[in-house]
This record gives structure tokens, sequence and C-alpha cells, in this order.
């Protein structure tokens, strides 16, 4: 599933909206996260729903901070609304997106087993983002941020950060 | 439905993240390593996240105007609810991992059947929460396996650890008031009937870890209740004191 696919979003709001990215890993924009549920324009307020990618996160403070201030230069307001249900997976992460996440030095989550298998230190799985060797191995299930866990590649030696799968 | 007592409900179970959250975050840059320091402030801010989710909305329930925060600081030692495995102290390593270990599956077994709860909020966060959870679990479950199965000195104090954690087990499956009326409107998660699985898989891990599994028949209990032990008012004191020195202050 996609974003597109998902959410309701009013088309005219989207280049505002990929104006703002996530504080921590600021090459994605809050539609690439695919954190915003929906995004309606009506009676000149701009409603918006947020889904946080972990309960704590605190960069979902920031981003609704982020998307007032990018609506109000055009003089509209905004009203942020956190919702938890449907809980948010890596799967509403767009491929643009997990492309663009790459290039900055993410590894892209796997699929669920796939994950499983990883993080357990059962299979080596997860791709270095500097020489492309699955010859990795997982340093510690928690990185530096809660989505993230630390791998290093055991060909090139770059450590990097693998972006865990949620569903 | 009684508001009171779904809001009591909500406390019993926040109340046991807001706890557990404070000491792990106590052991923020004090881990022994990089990796297991962050590892334990990541688990305090899922579990923190978590408590924000239910404060608010057991304010919302309360309706009294009151924010998360107040639910969060200022109250008095009795009105908490949580067990009291999760205010043991950060005696060591092992301990911390133990403790953890006990508690989060638990709450895993909790936050499955919250997820199917009548309510839909309590669901919703249930349903975010189980993802958590489970990778906490996970954590906290290898550790003991590895300190367990370690050198002698890493398993005498690991079992040092469960033999004084295993006391506190008894008292997560106790039911309140408030628990049992919301588990008889479909809300509330009845605890008792999970106890025998959370035995069969601590037991389990406990075996593969090296470790003796406890036959004590003392429990000690009373958390849940308000009634706590010597180490909540120390916690509570640095948990309030910047509301309780600067009312109202934000950051």
């Amino acid at each position: 599933m996609t974003q597109a696919q998902t959410a309701h979003i009013d088309p005219h709001l989207i280049p505002t909206l990929e104006e703002v990215s996530d504080p921590e890993i600021p090459v994605l924009t809050v539609l690439d996260l695919g954190v915003i549920r929906e995004a309606v324009e009506q009676n000149g307020l701009i409603k918006i729903k947020l889904t946080p990618t972990y309960s704590g996160c605190p960069a979902m403070d920031v981003i609704g901070d982020d998307l007032t201030a990018a609506f109000a230069k055009q003089g509209k307001k905004v009203e942020v609304d956190l919702v938890l249900a449907p809980a948010w997976s890596t799967d509403w992460i767009s491929e643009k997106g997990l492309r663009k996440m790459e290039e900055y030095g993410i590894a892209r989550p796997l699929k669920e087993s796939a994950d499983k298998e990883a993080l357990l230190g059962n299979k080596k799985l997860v791709k270095c983002t500097n020489c492309g060797s699955t010859n990795t191995h997982l340093v510690s299930q928690f990185g530096s941020t809660a989505c993230k866990a630390l791998f290093q590649c055991d060909d090139c030696q770059e450590p990097f950060d693998y972006f865990k799968c949620l569903k | 439905m009684n508001n009171k007592d779904l809001y009591n409900y909500i406390l019993g179970i926040a109340d046991n993240s807001l706890i557990l959250g404070q000491r792990l975050g106590e052991l923020c840059g004090h881990g022994p390593t990089l990796e297991t320091d962050i590892a334990g402030t990541n688990i305090s801010l899922d579990l923190i996240g978590q408590t924000r989710s239910y404060y608010q909305y057991a304010a919302k329930i309360q309706g009294e105007g009151k924010s998360e925060d107040d639910i969060a600081f200022l109250r008095l030692e009795r009105d908490y609810k949580n067990v009291l495995l999760v205010e043991q102290p950060n005696t060591h390593f092992g301990y911390v991992m133990g403790r953890q270990y006990l508690f989060d599956v638990y709450h895993l077994l909790l936050m499955q059947g919250l997820a199917n709860s009548a309510d839909e909020t309590l669901a919703a966060i249930a349903k975010k929460g189980i993802k958590e959870v489970s990778y906490h679990k996970r954590f906290s479950g290898d550790w003991v396996k590895r300190l367990g199965d370690g050198t002698e000195e890493s398993n005498e104090k690991m079992q040092e650890a469960i033999d004084d954690l295993w006391t506190y087990t008894d008292e997560l499956f106790d039911l309140t008031e408030s628990d049992e009326k919301m588990i008889s409107e479909g809300i509330g998660v009845d605890a008792s009937a999970f106890k025998n699985q959370y035995y069969d898989e601590v037991t389990a891990l406990l075996k593969e870890a090296n470790l003796q599994v406890p036959e004590g028949k003392y429990f000690i209990r009373g958390g849940k209740k308000g009634v706590h032990s010597e180490h909540m008012g120390y916690l509570l004191a640095d948990l309030q004191y910047m509301q309780r020195t600067y009312p109202n202050m934000e950051w």
C-alpha cells in the first residue's frame, strides 16, 4: 500500500506538505514517510491528521509545529490532530522515500520475516549503504532514533543505520 | 459506564510504563556500553510515549480540565498504581535486564489482550504498543540469556537478581475492583487468565539461560493499591522535582 492509496490528501496541499521534512531524517518529507493520514481544507482551515512512527517519537511535535509554520506563510491556519489507529507501518514509506533514505546512508527496511532474521543475527540480509555488500552484522538493536538499528559492513567496515521494519 | 473505573483502569496500566520509563531514563549516560545505554533510553522513550497516550486519554475521561502533565507529575505517592516490580532500583545491569524481561513478558501479553478491547482508544494504543514491546522483550530476553549463560560471575549476579525480582511477579496478576469492572464490560484484560502462560514462557527462558527457576512462594504486593516500596518516594522526588519547584513550568 502506498500513501496515496491509504490517505486522503487534497492535491492542492501537496506542494506545501512536501516542504516539511522529518527533523531526524531531513531528506524525507512527511509525505515520503507516510505520516500524513489526512489533509483537507475546509472553510479556510486546514485539518491534518498525523500518525506517529513510534509512540514516543519526539519528531512528531516538531513536525506538527513545522506544518503550522509552513501554511502560516500562506496566511492559512492549521489544525493538527494526532491519530494512533491504524498504526504506522514502514510499508507506508514511499518508494521515492526509500531511495532517498538509502542515498542518505540509511538501509531500507526489509520485509517482515527477513527483518526478524537480520535482527536476530541469523542471516546476513541488510545491504551496506556504502558498498552494497550484504556481508554485514548487527551492532545494536537500538540506534540513534527509535526507528533505527545499528549495523556494520564486514567488507568495507562502514557503520550504518538500518531502518527497522515495522508492521 | 462509570468513568472513575475507566480512569483508574487506564492509570493502572499507564503508571507501570511511566515508572519503568523513569527508571530506565535514570540510566541515560550510565549504561555499561554505548549500545546498551542507547537501548535503555530507546525503551524508556517508547514507554513514556505510550504513557502520554494513556494520560491524555485519562485526562479527557476525568473531565476536570487536567493535562497529561498533571497526572504524571502532580499526584501523591499513594495515587500511583504501578506494580512494585517496575519501581525497583537499578541495582546493576543484570538486575535492570531481569526487571525489564519479567515486565516485558507480562506487558506484551497484556497489550495483545488490550488490542481487542471494546474501548477503541485503548485498543489503538495497544496495537501501536505491541510492536514496540515485542522488540523490548527480544532485547531484555537476550540479555538475561547472555548473562545467565555467561561467566560464573554473570550467572551468579543474574540468578540473585531473578531470585529477588521473582517475589514481585505475582502482583502483576492481581485485579483491582476497577480492573474487574472493566473486564466485565469487555474493556479491560483479565491478566489472571494469562498467568500460567506468563510463568511457562519465563520458566522456559530461564532454563535456556542456565538459571534456576525460583521455587519460593512468598510474594510481595501492594503497588496496585498505592502501597509502594521505600524506593518509590526517591523516584518520585526526582520525577516531580521540576513541577513541584517551579509550578506550571514548560520547556
